[in-house]
């Protein structure tokens, strides 16, 4: 019991974070509620899936600056297609999406194992492709979500209080990543992250992972395009904030930038509260520029904090 | 060609460059069903270059290595396992960040053979979900030993096994291997020890140059015969003792080390350096060398044992804190001293600006008066003054230690201050570093080459698994005399049965 909690204590603060952070949301709107939670998880969304494709590339060792812009162009990419399509039409081009996301990832794979260009450079330079890719396919926002899409997004399911949006999140993430997880890919994407060499020498292939890895960035990336378009029936062309933010909740979440460190669950918790943050600060009406202050300063504080307790466990140990 | 029973592999006439270097000109290695050979060379040999090839790691320019008469045309590490080779290496090829479940099902290791071995190798407690990375390095290399075993490979290859074991665990794995090897498997054993090749291996391959040169069965008295494989033609053909410091340089004590012991690997070393002297450290790869260094520099703290420069009790907390106390240390890789996109001039004005505790105004003339001083005496090549990286490797080596003769030092560390650099070079970093000790300085001098020892320093301090077992005078350390110090053989001493 006690190894479980210090394995994933990180985790169980993330949560009690989130708890504490909803207390403070009902002191300060008496009347949140389900439909509180509800735009919440529906805004919350997009910035979900891009975390979880920062998540795995970064346990993997690497980053992709590309996340918003792969993003954009699965976005637009399906608002153009389903303008006018029919229902049954949707299912095979959502599959569609996926599978140019998926693309698109193992492409900026591919490219940073291949030649050897640090990946920073490779997905900061495939930013601006991606980019200019989403506003050859859409010059301004358009297109069209095929609405029974919408409906899988908008509002609750089963009870009143549990958002579909946030029903999606944990269907998608856990059909696509537990297999994964659990599977050879899952431990070499660790492994990789975690000593490359020591990877080689157990006789991972570390250039087919490491292109893995990026590939579910950009299906994950791509499922956060579609999100976006489905909960905003239209395509934007223009990536949002979403690299940045991927970056801060991969990071709050426990998955240490270098590799090797962390999972899923600590990232789209903190992706939560960095969401629900930004909203109390909102119904507090502060000033929007004070609220980055103050999502800068947690993000510190709460990283600062875990190696601090780290460090401390680490002493007791070896004591 | 027919390959006798039980031949389990067979390299024969292996050979690779890297650019211009030949790294392996000959190299060739059998071994049978139920033999322990041991593959010995001197630093440079071209061992651990072998040993890339023969697990996949590197593709051989030519020559064929064959696993039980196949030719195998490895690609890689994955590739060697599947034909029956698995290695140990030196460092620990565990992910630290995964469970030991978890580095199991990654090489696809049976869990029950594997908690089978752990238990035969003495390793107690051990739970699958301990974190690798939170596991002592000593239980590490038991369970990539156990992690080889349980794959029943037809050879192994133990590369440096027990560098980093306790005595009771090195008792342990050594019969289990011989046990292995008894009942039909095949192992290749590296080892600086010549007590365990005694103990338990059947034949030595000795490599010198890139080139198998020996083929020896282990008996009383091989280890002589090992070390003169190993040295070859060098022998006794080194030049003579600088010796000029050394006169002048006795009794006059300026760093002391008393008991020293540091990380897993020093142990219990003490050492004067005097006044005007350069002390040559000689040891193999991986003996304490570098925890010493790192201790003297103020990278790592001592765990044991006391440094007093002048009578004075020395702790660093920082390297900051060495540099005050006047130790400079020059360390191994030229990268890690030098700015690399800066000019020779700036590299050189360095030390001269970033003493602690000096801020204000830079004396540009002087400092252009002493930069240029420095670049004639070192004959540092003028043409590509603007950036450092485009010098050759020695010249950069040469502005490494150059700068301290600008600027002054005490006490100089150089950590192999040679490796890589042509003879002519060689010869002025010797010059550099006597001039240094001429005005004052005490030089520490390691060298992975023996060959350097006479022509470059006073005396020399001989390491071996952590202890200094020997401290000779230049004149009389001739390279067989310090090579068999290097592998713990006292010339007194008889040869372990």
């Amino acid at each position: 019991m006690n190894r479980l909690i210090a394995k994933n204590g990180w985790v169980l603060g993330l949560v009690a974070l989130l708890v504490a952070l909803f207390v403070l949301t009902r002191f300060i709107q008496p009347n949140f509620g389900a439909s509180g939670l509800e735009s919440l998880a529906r805004a919350t969304l997009p910035f979900a899936f891009a975390t979880a494709a920062m998540a795995v590339v970064v346990i993997a060792g690497g980053i992709d600056l590309s996340v918003a812009s792969m993003m954009a162009v699965a976005g637009v990419t399906a608002a153009v297609l389903m303008d006018g399509a029919s229902d049954a039409m949707a299912v095979p081009l959502v599959l569609l999406v996926l599978g140019i996301g998926v693309a698109m990832g193992a492409l900026n794979g591919a490219l940073i194992v291949v030649t050897r260009v640090p990946d920073i450079v490779v997905t900061l330079a495939m930013l601006f492709v991606w980019e200019g890719v989403a506003l050859l396919i859409l010059k301004a926002p358009g297109g069209a979500a095929v609405p029974w899409l919408r409906e899988m997004i908008v509002g609750t399911v089963i009870f009143p209080w549990l958002p579909k949006a946030f029903v999606v999140l944990v269907i998608a993430l856990a059909v696509i990543w537990v297999p994964i997880r659990r599977s050879k890919l899952g431990l070499s994407i660790y492994a990789i992250g975690s000593d490359e060499r020591a990877a080689y020498r157990s006789g991972i292939a570390i250039g087919r992972t490491r292109i893995a890895a990026y590939a579910i960035c950009g299906l994950f990336a791509a499922m956060g395009g579609l999100a976006l378009t489905f909960s905003t029936g239209n395509g934007e062309p223009i990536p949002g904030p979403y690299l940045m933010a991927s970056v801060a909740a991969v990071v709050l979440g426990g998955v240490v930038l270098g590799g090797g460190k962390g999972a899923l669950l600590g990232p789209i918790i903190a992706v939560f509260i960095l969401r629900l943050v930004r909203m109390d600060l909102t119904l507090l009406s502060v000033d929007p520029n004070v609220t980055t202050i103050v999502e800068g300063s947690i993000m510190v504080a709460v990283v600062m904090l875990g190696g601090i307790l780290a460090v401390r466990a680490g002493r007791v140990k070896t004591a | 060609m027919v390959e006798p029973e039980g031949r389990l592999l067979d390299a024969q006439g292996v050979s690779k460059r890297f650019g211009a270097v030949v790294a392996l000109k000959d190299a060739s290695l059998t071994i049978d069903r139920g033999e322990i050979v041991a593959l010995m060379g001197a630093n440079g040999a071209g061992k651990s270059t072998f040993v890339k090839i023969l697990t996949g790691a590197l593709k051989a320019d030519t020559g064929h290595v064959r696993i039980r008469g196949e030719e195998r045309r490895v690609g890689s590490p994955a590739e060697a396992r599947r034909s029956g080779l698995v290695p140990v290496y030196q460092e620990p090829s565990l992910i630290p960040d995964l469970d030991v479940a978890d580095n199991l099902r990654l090489g696809g290791t049976p869990v029950e053979a594997f908690q089978h071995w752990v238990a035969e190798l003495g390793i107690e407690g051990l739970r699958l979900d301990d974190m690798i990375g939170q596991l002592p390095l000593a239980t590490l290399r038991i369970l990539d030993l156990a992690r080889a075993l349980a794959a029943e490979p037809d050879v192994l290859l133990l590369d440096e096994m027990t560098a980093a074991l306790p005595t009771d665990l090195v008792e342990k794995v050594l019969k289990t291997v011989r046990k292995q090897a008894d009942a039909g498997q095949a192992v290749i054993y590296i080892s600086h020890r010549f007590s365990e090749i005694a103990e338990i291996c059947d034949r030595a391959t000795v490599l010198r140059d890139g080139q198998t040169v020996g083929d020896l069965p282990i008996e009383a008295g091989v280890e002589e015969k090992v070390v003169e494989l190993m040295l070859g033609a060098a022998l006794g053909d080194g030049p003579t003792a600088a010796g000029a410091g050394a006169a002048t340089a006795q009794a006059n004590t300026r760093l002391r080390v008393k008991n020293l012991s540091a990380g897993t690997k020093l142990a219990d070393v003490s050492l004067d350096l005097h006044r005007g002297e350069v002390l040559g450290v000689v040891a193999l790869e991986g003996q304490g060398q570098d925890e010493l260094f790192d201790v003297l520099a103020g990278m790592i703290r001592p765990t044991g044992g006391a440094v007093e420069l002048e009578g004075t009790p020395l702790s660093f907390s920082h390297p900051a804190d060495a540099i005050k106390a006047g130790m400079t240390f020059v360390p191994g890789d030229r990268a890690d001293g030098l700015l690399m996109e800066r000019s020779v001039r700036e590299n050189l004005a360095l030390p001269l600006l970033a003493r602690p505790g000096k801020w204000g105004a830079i004396r540009m003339r002087e400092e252009a008066r002493r930069v240029d001083d420095a670049v004639d005496r070192m004959q540092i090549d003028r043409r590509a003054m603007g950036e450092v990286q485009r010098l050759s490797g020695g010249n950069q080596q040469k502005v490494t230690i150059g700068r301290w003769l600008a600027s002054g030092v005490d006490i100089l560390l150089l950590f192999d201050p040679t490796r890589g650099i042509d003879v002519r070079t060689k010869r002025q970093i010797y010059l550099l570093v006597r001039e240094l000790a001429e005005q004052g300085a005490s030089v520490l001098y390691y060298t992975s080459e023996l060959a350097e020892v006479p022509a470059a320093c006073d005396r020399a301090a001989v390491i071996f698994n952590g202890r200094l077992v020997d401290v000779v005078e230049a004149a009389d350390a001739d390279e067989q005399t310090l090579m068999r110090a290097a592998y713990g053989l006292s010339a007194a001493e008889a040869v372990p049965a």
